[in-house]
């Protein structure tokens, strides 16, 4: 993707270095370095500060990471639910464990806090798609619609 | 006698969310005409006199906060809507804005009217992606109907930090900045987005404006307990047979809310605890189930109303590791600007992994009971404040389940 295209369509919104940095990441699923270079120069800031601003929050990553972000709930609600059955079975079928990604590029592993679908818990998205009231064995199925 | 009452949520399911004439043909928009018809004072008078209190967690007075702003001079003034949403067991904007979208349009738009305000934000948190697709639509649709006039609003997404749904903070993250709070004062109707007033409200809270302004001050403040009228959208989670939402009016008890629309605990286990407001609320024990869910009446028995999040736990459940994992969520999600909050919560994640583990003693139960009490007064923002409340309402209520994991 032409991220200095991104970014630049974003100069003109006050305060737009986060939705600009959405936008890339959409793209190229992590800010790399000259993204956030690229963003501070637009957004007349330092470059610390744009690092800052990336690293503040969970969602965005400023490694490479697995094409896929598959996020699991570890708020209490889910807690209780069984989401450590859900982490176990996501690890086994992955090879990889939690805060990894698999070395094909097609997965990575996150936990995440409570994603508002608590009405059937536990719960995990896949890129922010959430799926309700995960049981471990159905985790095969999830992880092969992205593969 | 516990019974639903729908305000906020009146038009879930019976209309098309990106259907603006659907909403239209249920009366949409004709409190907006009719508030821009009238004074701005006297707009603010009428909320103020239907003693509407802020649904994201504060309870603060709606029509007196929008006062401030009005009173404010400046050449720009802001409304935003905070959909930051993210006290964990929380759903209840997210059932607002995915169903009745333009009802928080109008909200915004009367508070603009009150305030002299030309621009809205709403801020989303960042896993609601889906809901920034359905406002921006709706958005659209109002704009080309031309139902908001010269009022403009904007969509920002949030990217994973539960501090930015903290006012001031929100404000940080919608200028492109770190999501930390400021120091207050200035408050936002003085100074607020770029140093302009600015009103932060709930999702909820302005979902109720466009019934007042239709109904009229006096008939919201006869609804559910006078100093805290109106209803509650609670969401219900953990063990509770009817896992889902309800609206009801604030006089309703926790006991109503579990057992009468609940359906109460599954499999004919009993009672433990429940933890309302969300993550940083309090546990109540079963002898407090009789308490209003209204804000004053939750702070009278040591809680808080917080969200309206209701988490049940029943007698096979472990306090002590759920309330564990809690601290773990206050270490990650304190934005350590302050020391108290940086360090305190990864003391208490600590102490409670300790205990939680067995290896704890009477020792570490003291010193947490300690550190807690000092975050509640030295943090410098809500969730600091608020982070040891958990723990703190466990010692208390639940003192034996500590003990018993002694070593
Ligand atoms: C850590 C923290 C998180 C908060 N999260 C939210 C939130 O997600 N949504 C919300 O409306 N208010 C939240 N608040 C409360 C806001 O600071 C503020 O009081 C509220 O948005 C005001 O709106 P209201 O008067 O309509 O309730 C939070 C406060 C703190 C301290
Ligand atoms: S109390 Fe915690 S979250 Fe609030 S400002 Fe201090 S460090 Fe940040
Ligand atoms: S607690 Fe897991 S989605 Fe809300």
């Amino acid at each position: 993707m032409d991220y200095l295209k991104v970014i630049s369509d974003h100069a003109d919104v006050p305060g737009g270095i986060l939705q600009a940095f959405h936008a890339v990441q959409a793209g190229l699923g992590y800010l790399p370095k000259e993204v956030i270079a690229e963003a501070a120069r637009v957004f007349k800031i330092s470059t610390a500060d744009a690092h800052g601003v990336a690293s503040f929050y969970s969602m965005f990553s400023v490694n490479s990471r697995g094409k896929n972000v598959i996020r699991i709930c570890e708020s209490a609600p889910c807690h209780v639910a069984g989401a450590a059955e859900v982490v176990a079975a996501l690890e086994r079928e992955l090879g990889i464990k939690m805060g990894e990604s698999t070395a094909n590029g097609l997965f990575a592993l996150e936990f995440t806090e409570c994603v508002g679908q608590c009405q059937a818990t536990p719960v995990i998205t896949v890129n922010g798609k959430p799926y309700l009231d995960v049981k471990p064995a159905q985790i095969p199925s999830i992880i092969a619609e992205y593969s | 006698m516990a019974e639903e009452q729908r305000i906020v949520l009146r038009n879930y399911g019976k209309i098309d969310p990106l259907k603006i004439d659907d909403y239209i043909a249920q009366n949409g928009y004709k409190s907006l005409e009719k508030a821009r018809a009238m004074d701005p004072k006297a707009v603010i008078d009428e909320v103020k006199k239907s003693n509407l209190r802020g649904r994201g967690g504060a309870g603060f007075n709606c029509g007196q906060k929008w006062s401030f702003a009005y009173q404010a001079q400046a050449d720009e003034k802001y409304v935003v809507c905070n959909a930051d949403e993210g006290e964990p067991g929380t759903y209840k904007d997210r059932l607002i804005m995915e169903n009745d979208p333009h009802t928080l349009f109008e909200g915004m738009a009367i508070c603009a009217h009150a305030i002299g305000a030309k621009k809205g934000y709403i801020y989303c948190r960042g896993e609601y992606p889906y809901i920034v697709e359905i406002l921006k639509t709706a958005i659209s649709q109002a704009k080309e109907k031309g139902v908001l006039g010269d009022f403009d609003i904007e969509v920002r997404s949030g990217a994973g930090a539960y501090v930015c749904g903290e006012e001031t903070a929100l404000i940080e993250s919608l200028e492109g900045k770190r999501g930390e709070p400021r120091f207050k004062p200035p408050y936002p109707p003085s100074e607020g987005l770029w140093g302009k007033p600015t009103i932060v409200n709930n999702v909820e809270t302005f979902a109720n404006i466009p019934v007042i302004m239709d109904k009229g001050a006096e008939w919201f403040a006869a609804i559910g307990v006078p100093s805290y009228p109106g209803t509650k959208v609670v969401t219900l989670t953990g063990d509770v047979n009817n896992r889902t939402f309800f609206e009801v009016p604030t006089h309703t008890t926790i006991r109503e809310v579990i057992y009468k629309l609940g359906g109460g605990t599954p499999g004919g286990k009993k009672f433990k605890a429940v933890q309302i407001g969300g993550t940083s609320g309090a546990f109540i024990p079963e002898s407090q189930l009789d308490t209003p869910i209204a804000f004053d009446n939750m702070s009278a028995i040591g809680a808080t109303l917080g969200s309206g999040a209701v988490f049940v736990l029943d007698e096979t459940r472990e306090i002590v590791d759920t309330v564990t994992r809690i601290t773990g969520f206050f270490e990650h999600e304190s934005c350590g600007k302050c020391a108290p909050c940086r360090e305190g919560t990864a003391r208490c994640a600590e102490l409670m992994e300790k205990i939680n583990a067995g290896l704890g003693s009477q020792k570490d139960l003291n010193l947490l009971e300690k550190l807690g009490r000092v975050m509640t007064y030295s943090c410098l923002c809500g969730l600091g404040q608020a982070a040891p409340t958990p723990a703190l309402s466990t010692i208390k209520h639940f003192r034996a389940d500590y003990e018993a994991k002694f070593i």
